[in-house]
């Protein structure tokens, strides 16, 4: 089971939703950080590192004896990574996406694939729970290939919770992406009703069930729970504006341990995300193609 | 020699515009002829990346030897080395003042990138 | 020099900024989303004066809720393309889904065939070039739009980034350069710019040639995790950086930790924000703080006037 924690807006408690479910669920969990621009999971979770590994995309290298220069290289690429100038081929490693296209199209064979090196996936364990985040290299551009590589890493079997990215672009996408239940994470302010709606119509474009959890409830006005009602959709949990929760987040405390009124609430989601319905055959990666069917 | 200013606009009298891979247009100067031509820079002010780079594609198929602009970042400056075009920056006023500066030996040639990549 | 006054003074051509005549950008960024950029960059805009204000937050933009802009132009960003397969010519080689390494193309069952994900395409073109039958089209996509609008606050530039787009830092661009444009016509004084979260490529679209950037971060241990991660960034590009913790009494020292932290990456203090109920009543009003008032509303005050010492000095 594949659950995805994802908001529209940043700051609303993905993390907090995230490690707190995780510690809450009976058995074992894979929690994947996938927010890999800033991961967090980690400073809640104090997990024990496991293991490290450079993740790169691939780029192309041109073997200059066997290229002719023809550009045909250079007229496949949409990202103006490779281009013939003068007498050489020169590649923007900076700008390619890893396509491996003009290494296609090369009459010559001339080109072949390097890595280069964008982030790391890292590995740890706390409790009951195995944590892999991505980390991006300060200075890298390209995101989703780092966080479809996170996601490569998720087990096939047993409870997979995803920490995703804020937004609804492309790497929120490759994040929430073949996930069975997306939890969205909200709070009851104008921004976050902003933010709601558009994240309610990424994942039902998506095709994947979901349901919403309001943070700081009480905090600011109806507009939220209003929304929810009128578009149909299930609140699994409230979780009062509290300062304590407020402090023992910003020192970097689980809620579950550090204050026990709290544990009924968290416990609460982890039966509701427990009892929802197995994997059938479809899984929601083809059951999203609604969207494309000509 | 064959020379490309950035430009605001077709003719010599035009303004030269600072930047090389989003500049509006370049504007190609043939010095022992005095023949001139303008190009528009589709290619970079469309690219979403690699702008420099596209533009640096672009004056390399107009037969450009030297080009002169405002400034150059680090991407346009390779693909600019690799086709072989000298690269002079610090350049304004007009196309044709721009061209005079280089006559007059005024303008310095450029050894490296002189501003940080732009990301857009 | 014949060409700066003109340029400094004249409407420019769509696209053209003289880099010697620049109008100074002050980018706000956080590194963590939700740290209250959004809720400083808009008490900032009412308290400035002659300044255009441009949300490059554009993957879930905010600040619009409580400028409440005038829409005067609106535009399509149309931006790369995406591979959509003619199913009347496919003769289901599948040599698109072997190529694609995005994992957009799905196989259907019944009836056999393949489909792409729009959601995944990524518009490399790879399946379009080597689709045996040619049966895969290549459109232009429209990923978002961009506007440019009055508000009580002054000129606003500000976007929408399409569900699913590509995040790459264009649009992010396209609204900082029409700002540019709006701030040479009016001859603003200032721009403002409510940047995005993380430290990914819409950020460095965001910051790159700002005069300075101002970190709003909070005391938190993600904060300031998250802080130092975009404190190397502007480092990166070379760009002044300036911090200033929000919410600052809900730990504070972890609020002093985080200015220490700050100061050792070389960024100026610029003042501290105070957990104040009101900050959340002005969203809900859709106002910004300082036109409600109250201890944030001060604290916010004297935060700008520090970063207007900060940019002049």
């Amino acid at each position: 089971m594949i659950v995805a924690i994802a908001s529209g807006k940043g700051g609303t408690g993905k993390t907090t939703v995230a490690v707190n479910l995780a510690l809450s669920l009976s058995g074992d969990v894979q929690l994947l950080d996938c927010d890999v621009e800033a991961p967090n999971a980690h400073l809640f979770l104090q997990a024990e590192p496991a293991g490290h590994e450079v993740v790169g995309i691939p780029v192309p290298e041109v073997d200059g004896d066997l290229c002719n220069q023809c550009g045909e290289c250079s007229r496949l690429c949409q990202y103006n990574a490779i281009a013939v100038l003068g007498t050489s081929v020169v590649v923007f490693p900076e700008l390619c996406h890893g396509c491996g296209g003009c290494a296609l199209v090369c009459p010559e064979n001339a080109i072949r694939e390097v890595m280069r090196p964008i982030g790391v996936v890292e590995e740890g364990h706390a409790r009951n729970v195995h944590l892999v985040q991505g980390r991006l290299y300060v200075g890298e551009a390209l995101v989703p290939p780092l966080i479809r590589e996170v996601r490569a890493k998720g087990h096939e079997e047993g409870m997979v919770l995803i920490d995703a990215p804020p937004g609804t672009s492309c790497s929120m996408i490759a994040a929430v992406r073949g996930s069975d239940f997306v939890v969205l994470v909200t709070e009851p302010t104008p921004f976050g009703l902003n933010d709601l709606a558009l994240a309610v119509e990424t994942v039902r474009t998506l095709g994947i069930p979901f349901g919403v959890v309001i943070n700081r409830a009480g905090s600011g006005d109806d507009r939220v729970k209003e929304y929810c009602a009128a578009e149909s959709l299930e609140i699994l949990l409230e979780i009062p504006d509290d300062r304590r929760i407020a402090e023992a987040y910003a020192r970097g405390l689980t809620l579950v341990d550090a204050i026990p009124d709290i544990r009924p609430l968290f416990a609460s989601l982890a039966a509701q995300i427990e009892a929802l319905p197995p994997i059938t055959a479809e899984r929601p990666a083809e059951k999203s193609l609604a969207h494309v069917r000509p | 020699m064959k020379v490309v200013v950035t430009s605001m606009g077709e003719g010599v009298d035009s303004e030269v515009d600072p930047r090389f891979g989003r500049a509006s247009k370049f504007v190609l100067v043939d010095t022992e002829t005095s023949e001139t031509t303008s190009a528009d820079n589709s290619a970079g002010v469309d690219a979403t990346h690699g702008a420099g780079v596209q533009a640096a594609e672009t004056i390399s198929r107009l037969g450009a030897e030297c080009l002169i602009t405002g400034h150059c970042g680090p991407k346009a400056f390779r693909a600019l080395q690799a086709a072989g075009i000298e690269i002079y920056t610090g350049a304004s006023g007009t196309v044709a003042e721009a061209i005079e500066q280089l006559r007059s030996g005024d303008l310095q040639r450029s050894g490296g990138p002189d501003v940080g990549g732009h990301w857009g | 020099m014949s060409g700066r006054d003109s340029l400094s003074t004249s409407l420019p051509i769509a696209g053209a900024q003289a880099m010697h005549a620049r109008v100074p950008e002050l980018v706000v960024i956080s590194g963590k989303g939700g740290t209250g950029k959004t809720s400083v960059v808009a008490s900032f805009a009412e308290l400035a004066h002659d300044v255009v204000v441009a949300d490059c937050d554009v993957d879930a933009a905010d600040l619009h809720l409580v400028l409440a802009p005038e829409i005067l132009e609106s535009h399509l960003f149309v931006s790369g393309h995406e591979a959509v397969i003619r199913q009347a010519d496919c003769d289901s080689s599948g040599t698109c889904k072997a190529v694609c390494r995005f994992d957009a193309v799905m196989e259907i069952e019944r009836p056999r065939g393949f489909v792409i994900d729009p959601l995944a395409c990524e518009g490399c073109g790879v399946c379009v070039e080597l689709c045996p039958s040619r049966a895969i089209d290549f459109p232009e996509r429209t990923c978002g739009e961009w506007f440019l609008s009055t508000t009580r606050m002054g000129p606003l530039v500000h976007a929408r980034l399409g569900i699913a787009a590509e995040n790459s830092g264009k649009l992010v661009s396209i609204v900082r350069n029409e700002a540019r444009n709006a701030a040479a016509a009016n001859g603003s004084s200032m721009i403002l710019v409510d940047g995005p979260p993380g430290i990914g490529c819409p950020v460095i679209a965001a910051v790159t040639g700002a005069a300075g950037v101002l970190v709003v971060t909070e005391p938190t241990v993600s904060g300031a995790h998250d802080m130092e991660r975009v404190l190397e960034l502007a480092a990166h590009f070379q760009i002044p950086a300036a911090v200033c913790v929000n919410r600052w009494d809900i730990n504070p020292e972890g609020a002093e930790s985080i200015e220490a932290r700050a100061r050792n990456h070389g960024a100026a203090i610029v003042g501290r924000i105070r957990y104040d109920a009101v900050v959340t009543r002005a969203q809900v009003a859709g106002r910004a703080v300082v036109e409600l008032g109250g201890g944030a509303a001060d604290d916010i005050r004297t935060v700008w006037d520090h970063v207007q010492r900060w940019m002049e000095g």
